[in-house]
């Protein structure tokens, strides 16, 4: 009985170690282990035995189930390990290969800069006020101290639709107007708009741009308050070592007016192709309110001042972007706008 | 406006300073110089010449082989083709390694066998504008007074070796106009002096008004009017430092007559105008307005008609001149003209303007004039015109001037306060400073109880308000030294307004679908101005167009969007998907102008999905453009309150359009664009969208409060229904919305069948219902009992249950 027991377990040990996946090995747990198999019949025919003999016999059946179990056990846990590493095998992919397409889309070039500049004022207290594109005579000169026939509306070729509407040839109008609304109050505002001039579309002129103003009535507004609004502007949008500088000119709806350079952002100031070697770069119009506009849009000059500047969005971009024609706005390439799609800095 | 340097220093002294740093100063500190010419242009080897002999060349007709001296004992032969050459001439002559304007580097050469070396130039080919070389030098070489010293520099003798600054010029500096305004501004600057032209000149004992009588009907536009008689005049070439000042200012020298009253058009900014006295037929000047359809044929031998608001100066009979325009061919000065009669007088600026443009007819007097100019030179200027003509044109000036003059000549007063001034520059400039800038500028100022009392000169008639005032202080003074501040607290928060933040929510969803934002014209062609357009009203038109393409000014954002997406396809973009916010131009307000209304509108086409290698390809169709105005909507809050219906838009696919309903108004349309469309367009497949922003950014919706995250749990039953295919699924969803009630959480279409396993003209549809109650589990038997009466509400409204 001893020898037959043996030579189950030989038996059982060899299949274990011969059996290659869970459901061999479960078969042989089955055929050697189970209720029906040979190690139970032994057990079963223990009676047979001599007192003395039985309990030797039964250790002896227990050790060799044990050892039976135990093998058994370790090779399963050497299946199961081998299983996992088949399916990662198998799971393995090519992570270089490109991932599933996401659809984004950008905003335009030029609502990029003008959100940029929104976003600046807005911080700093400011409302953004938005007008008609066709507009009264009146909004667009008259209220601007431009009455008609004044030699400076020359500066400015307009798109008339009747003798008293037209297409605005700036976003001053709405500056008009909000003085109109704002009835005496003081307020900082932002104008981003399309504008239109007469003008053939070429490498430098569209006869349609954007604009973006600002203007700041108050009771202590001063030449100084502009130029550290320019100042805070130009470094904002073209870099924090920007100078700004000032220059004499000539709006009719402010005085004084000033022109405003940024130093050169590509050779910093000693003189390249986009400054024209000069050093510097003609950003803006600007100026101190003109009397006759405050008294125009209901405030008392006396008591109140204000300043007032304006940009081209387009004129901004291409030389924030290094764009080389003025077009590139209009013909909405995607190959063009979708370059506008990242963070900057 | 171009200022000679030459010129300028008769008037003020600018030796020592660089022309670029003069430039420098005057743009920083009131007037922008556009650029610094150098007119010799780095020119060398350009000498005098003198042409010994002349000769035909043997092989060629139209040369000449000529042997010019260009110093002691040096001639040269060289070849010269222009017609005028002549022997004895003095000429221009640049030797072999001159360098001209243009890259042109003059070569010892052959000419058909004979040897050249050298070349005798035209004024144009030393960099001389062609419309300003004296007509005698137009078509040939340019030749010099018979003193010209051979070998000599030839630069220096045709007045090259001079530096030009090109002013852009503002409306407000008219005064910058005249050589003696700029010369004002200069001093200013660098705080000198003005040396002005003294005026003397012989008399004769006859007087002017023994030969002129001058009136004026119209003194309101005509305060002054002066006249000069000079006689015995010389029509002659004007000395050549005046020919080459005019030319250097872009004006071509005529005669000396001509030339002079240009020259003191230049000078003091006064335009002047010469009558032949014989040829006015008169002995007197009336100045009026003109009869309507009056005729007069002005200088440049145009006729012109005029109307009954042109100023004219007449002989009593006839036009001779449009007041401050042209003068008349008919009294023009000619080489026979012994008699002068000089103009010098004020015209009302709006005037001038109006006629001057009326007549398409600008001048550099017209120019002057319309921007006002000095009521104190007026006179001045005669006495300088009878001057020159006595000095250079050997004229004898007739005594006295006739004259009209109501002008106003009074500077205006300014009163201004140092505090004024510095509160609204932000500065603290001391008054000594402010009055000693104010001197520079040569104003008449006064200090008296913390006042400025100035009077400005009437050359300066930018100068008219206080705010004036602070301007000359802060740029003479420098914009530099102004300080940077920020304007101080008013308690604006500012912000943008909900709608404003509303759009921006709108461009994030768009281009978080992937779209990209198109910005597009406008103005649009008559054809395209109400295609597509949701609401079809008045259009708002140009008066002048500038092309066919650009007159009216759109009613829909679709066109140019599908314009802008046949760009990017035929540059072969297999996808094109651009949205674009913008306003629509729609019939008029009482405003009189149209009522504007933004939009939303996008353009799809091509691929919709490309990923390639895992071999997911997808065109773009209808419900990928209905999926991203749902999604708007849905960010929007608007979800529950959109809805959609069969619609008709002419120039999308009948069978592909539907109206976009907004608490049942109509408010957007998404299509397909038309077969025939899409041909003319040349573009595939292609879907397209346009919402009325306005209408749904104004939808308010309520204040967002969160519901509960669910505790119980939802069941589901499906429903596959055959219909007909022409059912809409819409009007199913709503049957099924309306039977199942409150229990119905949510309908989804999971199914729709069209082919071989189903009658031909059927669809089959298959729904999920969700039901789902948040304050329990639902039983079996409730949710039977609801779902028998979704299925009871499809049986009776025709749909069949499979
Ligand atoms: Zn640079």
């Amino acid at each position: 009985m001893e020898q037959q027991l043996k030579q189950l377990e030989q038996e059982a040990l060899a299949k274990i170690e011969a059996a290659s996946n869970l459901k061999e090995l479960n078969e042989v747990r089955v055929a050697y282990l189970g209720k029906k198999g040979p190690i139970t019949d032994l057990l079963k025919g223990m009676g047979k035995l001599s007192p003395e003999e039985r309990p030797k016999m039964g250790a002896l059946v227990n050790t060799v189930r044990e050892h039976v179990t135990e093998q058994l056990e370790a090779k399963v846990a050497v299946l199961e390990e081998q299983a996992i590493l088949e399916q990662l095998e198998k799971e393995s992919i090519d992570v270089t290969l490109p991932g599933r397409p996401v659809r984004v889309g950008n905003r335009h070039p030029l609502t990029r800069v003008i959100e940029e500049i929104e976003d600046l004022f807005l911080g700093m207290g400011y409302e953004i006020a938005e007008g008609p594109e066709v507009e009264k005579d009146y909004y667009n000169f008259e209220a601007l101290n431009l009455p008609k026939g004044h030699p400076a509306r020359d500066m400015q070729d307009t798109f008339y639709i009747t003798e008293e509407t037209l297409l605005r040839t700036h976003t001053s109008p709405v500056q008009a107007r909000t003085m109109l609304e704002k009835k005496g109050e003081p307020f900082r505002i932002i104008c981003p708009g399309k504008v239109f001039r007469r003008d053939n579309d070429d490498a430098t002129h569209s006869h349609q741009f954007m604009q973006v103003e600002g203007l700041v009535v108050g009771e202590n507004i001063r030449m100084s308050d502009l130029k550290g609004t320019l100042d805070t502007m130009a470094k904002k949008m073209f870099g924090s070592d920007r100078e700004i500088r000032l220059r004499p000119s000539f709006f009719p709806f402010t005085e004084p007016s000033v022109e405003m350079d940024i130093s050169c952002f590509k050779c910093g100031g000693s003189g390249c192709n986009v400054c024209k070697h000069t050093g510097w770069i003609e950003i803006l119009g600007a100026g101190m309110v003109h009397p006759n506009v405050l008294e125009m849009g209901g405030y008392d000059s006396k008591k109140y001042s204000g300043f007032a500047f304006g940009i081209g969005a387009e004129r901004i971009a291409m030389l924030k972007y290094g764009v080389e024609d003025i077009r590139h706005f209009y013909t909405n390439d995607a190959r063009f706008i979708s370059q506008f799609h990242r963070t900057e800095g | 406006m171009l200022v000679s340097l030459n010129w300028l220093k008769q008037y003020v002294n600018i030796d020592g300073i660089e022309p670029a740093e003069l430039a420098e100063k005057i743009t920083r500190s009131g007037i922008e110089v556009d650029a610094v010419i150098d007119r010799s242009q780095g020119m060398t080897n350009v000498v005098v010449g003198h042409v010994v002999s002349k000769e035909k060349h043997p092989d060629a007709d139209k040369l000449n082989v000529c042997q010019v001296e260009v110093g002691v004992g040096d001639v040269r032969q060289i070849i010269c083709g222009a017609p005028n050459v002549a022997a004895g001439q003095k000429v221009i002559v640049a030797l072999p390694g001159a360098r001209l304007p243009g890259g042109v580097k003059i070569k010892k050469a052959k000419m058909r066998g004979v040897e050249s070396n050298g070349m005798i130039c035209s004024l144009q080919e030393l960099g001389v504008e062609g419309r300003t070389v004296p007509k005698a030098y137009a078509d040939g070489i340019y030749v010099l007074p018979e003193d010209a010293v051979p070998g000599s520099d030839a630069l220096e003798l045709v007045g090259l070796r001079d530096i030009v600054l090109e002013l852009g010029l503002t409306p407000n500096r008219s005064d910058a106009l005249s050589m003696l305004g700029v010369a004002y501004e200069v001093a200013a600057i660098l705080s000198d002096e003005v040396k002005l032209p003294e005026i003397n000149y012989p008399t004769t004992a006859e007087s002017a008004e023994s030969y002129i009588k001058v009136s004026t009907a119209a003194s309101d536009l005509n305060p002054l009017y002066a006249a000069k008689v000079v006689k015995n005049v010389k029509i002659a070439e004007s000395p050549l430092w005046l020919q080459h000042y005019l030319m250097a200012a872009g004006i071509r020298p005529h005669n000396n007559v001509v030339d002079i009253t240009n020259y003191i058009l230049m000078e003091y900014g006064q335009p002047l105008h010469a009558f032949d006295y014989n040829s006015l037929n008169s002995n007197e000047i009336v100045v009026r307005l003109a009869n309507e359809g009056e005729k007069i044929v002005t200088l440049d031998n145009q006729e012109r008609t005029l109307n009954s608001h042109n100023l004219v100066i007449t002989n009593g009979k006839e036009p001779v001149a449009v007041a401050g325009v042209m003068g008349g061919a008919n009294s023009e000065v000619t080489s026979d003209t012994t008699t002068v009669v000089i103009e010098a007088a004020y015209f009302d600026g709006f005037s001038v303007r109006r006629t001057s443009k009326e007549l398409g007819l600008r001048s550099d007097s017209s120019a002057r004039f319309e921007k006002g100019v000095d009521p104190n030179r007026v006179l001045l200027a005669a006495e300088r015109a009878a001057q020159l003509l006595s000095d250079l044109a050997g004229g004898e000036v007739l005594q006295g001037t006739v004259l009209v003059d109501q002008l106003d000549k009074t500077p205006t007063r300014v009163v201004v306060s140092p505090d004024f001034i510095n509160a609204r520059l932000g500065m603290k400039i001391s008054l000594e400073e402010m009055l000693s800038i104010l001197h520079r500028l040569q104003f008449d100022v006064e200090a008296a109880n913390g006042l400025l009392i100035i009077d400005a000169p009437t050359r300066r008639q930018d100068i008219n308000i206080e705010e004036d005032i602070v301007e000359e202080i802060a740029r003479l003074y420098g914009y530099d030294e102004i300080p940077m501040t920020l304007p101080e607290g008013m308690g604006n928060v500012g912000g943008l307004t909900p709608y404003q933040a509303k759009r921006r929510v709108v461009r994030n969803v768009m281009e978080g679908a992937g779209l990209l934002q198109a910005v597009t014209y406008s103005l649009t062609s008559d054809e395209l101005a109400q295609k597509f357009a949701l609401k079809v009203e008045d259009t708002t038109k140009l008066l002048m167009p500038m092309s066919e393409e650009r007159t009216t000014l759109r009613q829909s954002l679709i066109p140019h969007l599908i314009e802008a997406a046949s760009y990017n396809v035929a540059r072969k973009a297999d996808s094109v998907a651009l949205y674009e916010v913008g306003s629509v131009f729609l019939g008029k307000t009482s405003e009189e102008l149209p009522y504007e209304e933004e939009h939303l509108a996008i353009v799809l086409t091509g691929k919709w999905v490309d990923n390639a290698w895992q071999g997911e390809k997808r065109n773009v169709d209808f419900f990928v453009a209905k999926g991203i105005v749902v999604a708007l909507f849905d960010k929007l809050g608007l979800s529950d309150r959109v809805s959609f219906e069969k619609g008709s838009v002419d120039g999308l696919h009948p069978g592909q359009t539907a109206t976009v309903l907004l608490d049942g108004e109509k408010v957007g349309v998404i299509g397909g664009l038309h077969p025939t469309e899409r041909k003319k367009a040349d573009l595939k497949e292609t879907y397209v969208a346009e919402l009325n922003l306005y209408a749904i950014i104004n939808a308010t919706t309520e204040a967002l409060v969160y519901s509960p995250v669910p505790r119980f749990p939802e069941i589901s039953r499906d429903i596959a229904l055959e219909l007909d295919r022409s059912k809409a699924a819409g009007e199913i969803e709503r049957v099924i919305r309306g039977a199942g009630a409150k229990l119905l959480k949510e309908v989804k279409v999971f199914d729709v069948y069209e082919g071989e396993k189903i009658e031909a003209g059927k669809k089959s549809v298959a729904f999920s219902l969700t039901y789902f109650d948040p304050e329990r589990t639902l039983t079996d038997e409730e949710v039977t009992n609801a779902h028998n009466k979704v299925l009871k509400a499809l049986a009776e409204s025709g749909a069949e249950v499979r």
